[in-house]
């Protein structure tokens, strides 16, 4: 199916001065974000991103920025509740994710 | 190396590893674990399903086998050894507390710490004579690969987003950009069905029979429709459905059960319409929940949506009720 989750919201961000080639967020993406081209990472459709993360955790030159966080509205609320940062609580006995 | 790895602190609420205690796993896939991942799907005794942190030998690896990280999941770690089947390898158990990679990537317990604290506390430098421990992609969020190196001297290599692509990966020597994707297919989606079934339904089915018992079953069928609507009709038709937005998924598919209960019962318009509102509400918040189980959905696209679709829903439910309350309730 296409995956294309709501346009224009992802925060994901390339500096590609700092790029080194690598490949790495080629890599790990698991919605092919990245395609390098000519030695540098280049964004295909943002809009793909899912913002888990994977990419800058990988990126060796610190190239990427995004905000991670898991795209949940249970996740969400229970942070809201909580006062904190969204929360899956997949720790203990619940059962997301 | 090893000094480095010394310097990596440990979390005395981690399962410590003992070095000597190889155990050996065998890659046969049996009636006991089909029946384990089922309750799994299901919620039953979920939390059961942990496998030892620790370093397991699958056949007779020798210094030379390659190193799989896993995490402590029964389902994670029985993907991992049934599709290595024939092969000698040493499967590493990093501790996620019994969560699959995915979500433990995402919460950072499948992550760099963890790998080095496992890799040192196994001592499997002396284990293994290469230096390469291949990972599954899906913990690529919670793993920095280059710190990984630096602690510990070993190369992280991520493999295939599903374990079953493993036997074409070792084959190829390579990921293709198929197995780097993740799905969300219909089977996909299925799975995972039954968790928001179980989690609603814990509160819809017995809102569902009271409904029933006091006499208002038209309302108890809306309510089990809506819940049906929700959790089933919106992972199985979440393609076709309409609009971006998983609370309006909801919703549309709320409003088509609905309105087949108002057929069959021959609702009014007024009735149908204060009805339709309540419990396509109901519906959208239901399937507003199943972007927790999408593959696809960002933080900052179900924080936008929230905003937008709570408000909606509240309005929704409290403009039904008012209709039915000036209707002099449920004629
Ligand atoms: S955050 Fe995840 S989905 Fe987004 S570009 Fe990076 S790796 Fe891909
Ligand atoms: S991981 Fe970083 S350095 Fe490597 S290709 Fe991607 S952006 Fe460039």
């Amino acid at each position: 199916m296409k995956m294309e989750y709501l346009r224009g919201v992802s925060t994901l961000k390339l500096d590609a001065a700092k790029c080194i080639g690598c490949g790495m967020c080629a890599a790990v993406c698991p919605h092919a974000v990245f395609r390098i081209e000519g030695r540098k990472a280049a964004i295909t459709d943002a809009d793909l991103c899912m913002e888990c993360g994977a990419c800058a955790e990988n990126c060796p030159a610190q190239a990427i920025t995004v905000k991670k966080g898991v795209g949940c509205a249970q996740a969400v609320r229970m942070g809201f509740l909580k006062g904190t940062e969204p929360d899956c609580g997949c720790g203990d006995g619940s059962s997301c994710c | 190396m090893s000094e480095n790895a010394l310097k990596v602190t440990f979390s005395p609420k981690l399962t410590p590893v003992r070095p000597s205690a190889v155990e050996t796993v065998s890659s046969d896939y049996t009636r006991a674990d089909r029946l384990a991942v089922w309750k799994a799907r299901w919620g039953i005794n979920r939390m059961a399903y942990r496998v030892k942190p620790g370093l397991y030998a699958l056949g007779s690896p020798a210094a030379d086998s390659p190193v799989f990280a896993s995490a402590n999941y029964k389902l994670s770690f029985d993907a991992l050894r049934t599709n290595l089947n024939g092969l000698n390898a040493w499967l590493l158990v990093l501790d996620t507390k019994g969560i699959n990679v995915w979500c433990a990537a995402g919460k950072g317990t499948f992550g760099t710490l963890e790998l080095a604290r496992v890799i040192s506390e196994t001592g499997l430098e002396k284990k293994v004579s290469h230096r390469n421990i291949i990972l599954p992609q899906l913990g690529a969020p919670g793993v920095s690969a280059h710190k990984v190196k630096a602690r510990t001297g070993f190369s992280v290599v991520y493999g295939p987003v599903r374990a079953e692509d493993l036997p074409e990966y070792l084959r190829l020597g390579r990921a293709t950009p198929e197995m780097r994707r993740v799905r969300f297919d219909f089977s996909d989606r299925m799975i995972l069905a039954p968790v928001q079934l179980v989690n609603f339904g814990r509160y819809m089915l017995p809102a569902a029979a009271l409904l029933y018992l006091l006499g208002f079953r038209a309302d108890a069928a809306y309510t089990a429709g809506a819940l049906f609507a929700g959790g089933a009709l919106v992972p199985a038709l979440l393609p076709w459905l309409p609009g971006r937005s998983f609370a309006v998924k909801g919703a549309a598919a709320g409003l088509l059960v609905a309105a087949l209960i108002a057929l069959a019962r021959q609702q009014s318009a007024v009735q149908f319409a204060a009805r339709a509102l309540i419990y396509a509400s109901a519906a959208s918040f239901i399937g507003l929940d199943f972007t927790g189980a999408s593959t696809y959905t960002s933080l900052s696209g179900v924080k936008k949506e929230m905003r937008l679709a709570m408000p909606a829903q509240a309005l929704a439910l409290a403009t039904g009720l008012a209709m039915l309350a000036a209707k002099g309730f449920l004629l």
